[in-house]
């Protein structure tokens, strides 16, 4: 087990040294940092001072050494456009990307997975074919469509929805919460909705399908010919078979929630994370696409951390092979 | 008194190209404490009657006549809750692979304990107790600590005692056995056939084996039933149906199972089986392009020369050599085959016997050792143009026919591609015309030519295989496990295909098998493998009347006696 | 005897006999979808023949004609079945026009994926060993991050690179490149998983044991064996590719609103829905909508097809 753990955190260390140095390139190569910091009417010397104490004369390892360290402490640099440090323009927006991702998680995976194996048991049902349907409806609706459908039928026609922002927030330390408050609460429902629902159809498409695969296997049938009832086969047997390798790849499809809510934030000028990314792009602000692109890879190997000990957990096949 | 009757049972499967009558007609009667054999080929319709029996049949398939009977009691028209009462309590069920079969992620406790509890009702403690029991009768060495382990943790024949365990968790009355051993090795069979006839003898249970094995229903069974297209052809005492069959059907079954006992000049051929057995149209080797393999030149010494070979695969991989975990599947193996000979090569799985083929061919690289070949060592050639020259002499017969060809092309471009490849002809038109040839030797006629392998049968793609071998015109041949996939009649017929082929081309052979009796039937020596060492080579005849090595006798002992099996025209070769 | 003329039609007669082909007509909404898309495609290519107006030809478009409502209403214009925009633009016209540059964009990004993901994909599974483990990690570091925080990226990294004058004229190059690398990886892992089955058939050795070369070994057995899980991803990822386009438009950072996609046009129309013009959305949406969904049902349709055990 230890040595597993520290396998695996030996490979998340690599990847994120790896989007380091993507991250780092970009800072780097991609226009002059000099003139995207200075004015117009900046000296030839004072260039060249500035050059000098940001270090950008140094060679490019230890550049890059100074990137990763000062990144480890938080520290992205300043913002081209705002004048301000990244971390700081970041550290206001993480709390409303993450309870907004949060939200949206638990919304896919408690309506996705129960979805999935219903639609996998009832594989002729009505209400399967119906929930099918509307699935492959979901997957064919772009989320900017669906926020704007919702804002349209919630925010314009019925007004009953707040359709922009976080409402009221209460601050706990440096973070944000709109948990606390009725505006706060009544703000996330629409942007929550829009966010999950295309996780959500993958989920249940990907538990119908595992599910699906598991009720054809031979220890199932094996099980059935002992004359064990359906709900021992399915619910027993099945569904455990099934979680195993959908814990994987649910895992990664919750982490790519925090980088969706990209489009939901601009939709609900929600002012989180996705929001300064997609303002940084067009202002081609770097450092902030920089700090962004770290934080991202950050949450994603946490994720995956924790989807690799709990998979270790469910199979025992796993745990023997590593101890023998 | 009767225990289970199946009366004039009809199932049906609609599909797409009309309605398949999978059973026809069949009855059948099991009583206590008797094992009852239903032997036949792929699509006979075996497997579907034990699925009907326990009311698990596969959709689309469904009951369309005739009643199935319990103890005198209907119970094929019960709704699906008694139906599932009666299963596991009443009839249990094995089926044949000991590796799916059991739920990878519950320890084998809680399986047995869910069963038994369901069925008994003994609350959790004495079924616990119970679950023991019954592992300890399966013969499970220290049942009380090895409940505990996953099914992962057991070895295939240990996997397949715990299903029997399960099986019998409420002592059912009848036990329906779909190929229980056909997943297992030789020496694993017999005992879980020995385990599976005490069992049944003890308890009175009646037992109805599934099995397309003539081996299995010599050994365990009291009574056979034949089934040939979903119809029930004979039916006797074991002793009966083996030693003198009525049915032609079964009277051309039974003389294509190869004789452990005797070696045959060649296969009879009852012609009962509908396939295109016998040459289309034979070619001139005098004159024909494929004539030219006895050109080679004589050789003084032996054709193929193993010299202290040794293949190692690595277990655990690991960045520093000390960490690696290997093992040698194939340990300082040496031996000659002189030329057009058959060397048969058997063991059971593991013994490394494949391993040496795709040594000898290039598959493989052997980690030490000497492959000399017409003189020459093949493991220091450096070039890929100067292997081609010995790749073209040596060519290798495969075991899966529905793998071994490309579904994606047509048999002409699959049996064409050697011959374009090596340049042996010189136009187009010449290699069709070889091709057609080949396919015509080979009992498949030069029609075959244009169309897909998914058309054809098992044995008729093995044909197409043994024509792609032939296609580099090779003076030696590796046959790896060339009939261990197909039925039994089909077998017989590329056997014998092999030996013209061997004789008439003066074909040298190295002939891989598991199956004794075939390697009897086929080899001129044959070497013994076990765990990746050569432990005895002798003539063919020799081993089998005289072994020395201990590996060898048990192997032998284990092999089923089939001593019961009619002898009527069989053409006996002076060994 | 074995002429072309024969081969061609036992082709074309075993695809017709074929189970897919048997499933197809069988499945109504595999039919209807088929129609659906052929028909969007067409229309597309057709664009400027069968479009009422030139959306672009700015000689055409009069002020006097903006924000129509659809011909139907009261006070549309006949000339204008669906109504204008702000500009006075025909919405049929420019959606014939968006639907173009969506395509384009989707089919020419999917090819790119394929190629590259193919390519990648046998590679790291014939070769197999430290190229596969390469490949693989590359492929998982790049899984971590969704398709369209990497097309945004790139296309930010291009915005900071290219001159600005420069980026209108081939941002719509950008836009390919951005979205088609970011789908490579599905196929790779696809092709790898099914490259490593078929590497270890049978028939793949009997091409070994004869001496063929790994690169015709790739070409001729291996390829065609793995292009059927290959074409289902490819359509799946039509749709996802469209609806990526059309999302990054939608965010201002696709393509120029000169040459507008259904994305860009659902985004010019979003300024207006609140003030009741709801046309110049809806209408770009449900045609994004209906295309995505007719391609998302082919997919459907053809995974359960080319999967016998779903049937």
């Amino acid at each position: 087990m230890i040595s597993f753990i520290f396998k695996r955190l030996l490979q998340s260390i690599v990847v994120m040294l790896t989007v380091a140095l993507i991250a780092f390139s970009m800072f780097r190569f991609v226009g002059d940092p000099i003139n995207n910091m200075v004015g117009q009417d900046t000296s030839q010397e004072e260039r060249e001072a500035l050059t000098e104490r940001l270090g950008l004369n140094d060679p490019f390892i230890e550049q890059f050494g100074r990137f990763v360290l000062h990144a480890a402490e938080g520290d992205f640099g300043i913002s081209y456009k705002y004048r301000e440090p990244v971390s700081k323009l970041i550290e206001g927006r993480l709390s409303a990307t993450l309870e907004l991702s949060f939200v949206s998680a638990v919304l896919a995976l408690v309506i996705g997975i129960p979805a999935g194996v219903y639609t996998a048991l009832r594989s002729k049902g009505i209400l399967s074919k119906g929930i099918m349907t509307l699935s492959l409806i979901g997957v064919s609706l772009p989320t900017f469509l669906i926020g704007i459908l919702l804002i349209l039928f919630f925010g314009v026609v019925l007004r009953w929805l707040p359709t922009f922002g976080r409402g009221d927030v209460v601050a706990i330390g440096w973070w944000t919460t709109g948990f606390l408050t009725a505006s706060g609460l009544k703000s996330l429902i629409l942007p929550s909705i829009t966010l999950a629902l295309f996780q959500m159809t993958l989920i249940m498409r990907l538990v119908r399908a595992e599910m699906l695969e598991v009720l054809r296997t031979d220890f199932v049938k094996f099980a059935r010919a002992r004359g064990l009832p359906d709900r021992a086969v399915h619910f027993k047997h099945a569904l455990k078979n099934t979680l195993v390798p959908v814990i994987t790849i649910t895992g990664l499809q919750l982490g790519s929630l925090i980088a969706f809510a990209i489009i939901t934030e601009s939709v609900f000028q929600w002012p989180g994370m996705g929001l300064l990314f997609i303002q940084a792009i067009a202002d081609v602000d770097i450092p902030i696409m920089a700090a962004y692109l770290v934080m991202i890879a950050f949450f994603f190997v946490i994720i995956n951390m924790v989807v690799d000990i709990l998979y270790y957990t469910v199979d025992p096949r796993l745990r023997a092979d590593s101890a023998t | 008194m009767d225990l289970l009757n199946i009366n004039h049972l009809r199932i049906e499967f609609p599909s797409r190209h009309g309605t398949v009558v999978a059973v026809d007609d069949v009855s059948l009667t099991v009583h206590p404490g008797e094992v009852l054999g239903v032997v036949g080929e792929s699509g006979a319709g075996k497997s579907t009657i034990g699925n009907a029996v326990i009311g698990l049949l596969e959709p689309p398939g469904e009951m369309t006549g005739g009643h199935i009977l319990l103890k005198s009691q209907q119970i094929d028209t019960l709704n699906p809750e008694a139906k599932r009462k009666i299963r596991g309590r009443r009839i249990g069920m094995i089926f044949q692979d000991p590796l799916t079969s059991l739920d990878p992620l519950q320890t084998i406790e809680q399986q047995l304990v869910e069963t038994i509890d369901l069925h008994l009702k003994l609350g959790e403690k004495k079924s616990q107790e119970r679950a023991v029991d019954l592992l300890r009768q399966v013969g499970i060495p220290d049942p009380e600590n090895r409940i505990k382990n996953y099914p992962h943790q057991f070895s295939g024949g240990m996997r397949q005692r715990v299903v029997i365990a399960l099986a019998l968790c409420a002592e059912p009355e009848v036990i329906i056995a779909d190929e229980p051993t056909t997943a297992l090795d030789v020496s694993i069979q017999a005992q879980i056939l020995e385990l599976m006839r005490r069992l049944c003898k003890d308890k009175q249970v009646g037992m109805l084996i599934i099995t397309h094995d003539m081996g299995v229903i010599a050994d365990i069974t009291d009574r056979v039933a034949v089934m040939y297209h979903g119809k029930l052809v004979e039916e006797g005492t074991t002793e009966k149906i083996l030693g003198n069959p009525d049915h032609p059907y079964t009277q051309s079954l039974i003389s294509a199972v190869p004789r452990p006992d005797i070696r045959l000049r060649r296969f009879p051929m009852v012609n009962y089986i509908e396939e295109e057995g016998e040459r289309a149209k034979n070619i001139d080797l005098s004159t024909h392009w494929l004539g030219r393999v006895r050109d080679y030149e004589a050789l003084e010494g032996p054709l193929l020369s193993l010299k202290n070979l040794v293949m190692t695969f690595v277990t655990k991989p690991a960045l520093l050599k000390r960490n690696r975990m290997t093992f040698n599947a194939v340990d300082d193996v040496s031996f000659d085959i002189g030329q057009g000979e058959v060397f048969g090569l058997v063991g059971e799985s593991g013994s490394g016997k494949s391993t040496v083929a795709r040594m000898v061919c290039s598959l493989y690289k052997p980690a030490a050792g000497a492959v000399n070949f017409a003189g020459t060592d093949l493991t220091r050639i450096k070039s890929e143009n100067e292997r081609d020259f010995f790749r073209r002499q040596m060519q290798m017969i495969f075991q899966d026919p529905f793998s071994s060809l490309n579904g994606r092309m047509r048999v002409l471009d699959i049996v064409a591609e050697p011959i374009r490849f090596h340049k042996l002809a010189s136009s187009s038109r010449e290699v069709e015309q070889i091709v057609m040839d080949l396919l015509d030797h080979v009992g498949l006629g030069a029609q075959a030519a244009l169309r897909f392998p998914h058309e054809f049968s098992g044995g008729q793609r093995q044909r197409i295989s043994i024509a792609r071998a032939l296609a580099t015109r090779p003076r030696f041949l590796i046959c790896d496990e060339p009939t261990s996939a197909l039925d039994v009649s089909i077998q017989a017929q590329i056997l014998n295909l092999l030996k013209d082929l061997q004789e008439e081309l003066g074909l040298t052979m190295l002939f891989i098998s598991h199956d004794l009796p075939v390697i009897r039937q086929m080899c001129d020596r044959v070497g013994v493998m076990k765990t990746g060492k050569l432990v005895e080579v002798s003539a063919t005849e020799d081993l089998f009347e005289n072994p020395t090595a201990a590996y060898t006798r048990e192997l032998l002992d284990l092999m089923p006696r089939l001593d019961q099996l009619s002898h009527k025209g069989l053409e006996v070769e002076a060994g | 005897m074995a002429d072309t003329q024969t081969i061609e039609k036992t082709r074309l007669q075993r695809f017709f006999g074929s189970d897919i082909w048997y499933s197809f007509t069988r499945h109504p909404v595999a039919i209807v979808s088929a129609i659906v898309t052929v028909v969007m495609i067409l229309a597309a290519i057709f664009a400027p023949y069968i479009a009422p107006h030139n959306p672009f030809n700015l000689a055409s478009i009069d002020l006097m004609d903006a924000s129509l409502p659809p011909a139907w209403y009261y006070d549309g214009d006949p000339k204008f079945l669906l109504g204008t925009d702000d500009q006075g633009r025909d919405i049929l016209s420019t959606i014939l026009f968006g639907a173009r540059i969506s395509l384009l964009v989707g089919f020419s990004s999917v090819i790119f994926s394929m190629v590259v993901g193919i390519a990648l994909g046998l590679i790291s599974g014939y070769v197999g060993g430290r190229t596969d483990a390469i490949i693989m990690r590359i492929a998982d570091v790049q899984l971590s991050f969704p398709a369209i925080l990497i097309a945004l990226l790139i296309d930010g990294v291009a915005r900071g690179i290219i001159p600005k004058e420069l980026h209108a004229d081939i941002s719509i190059y950008v836009l390919i490149f951005a979205i088609g690398i970011s789908g490579w990886v599905q196929y790779a892992r696809t092709v790898r998983g099914s490259t490593l089955v078929e590497k270890s058939k049978e028939y793949v050795q009997a091409a070994r044991v004869i001496g063929i070369r790994p690169f015709t070994i790739l070409r001729r057995h291996i390829l065609p064996n793995v292009m059927g899980p290959v074409m289902v991803i490819a359509t799946i990822h039509l749709a996802i590719a469209i609806i990526t386009e059309a999302t990054l438009s939608f965010l201002g950072v696709g393509v120029p609103p000169t040459t507008p996609s259904l994305g860009t046009l659902i985004r010019i129309g979003n300024e207006y829905l609140f003030s009741g013009d709801w046309w110049i959305t809806i209408f770009p949406g449900i045609t994004l909508v209906v295309l995505v969904l007719a391609v998302n049902l082919l997919g459907d349709w053809m995974r359960d097809a080319l999967n016998p055990k779903l049937r």
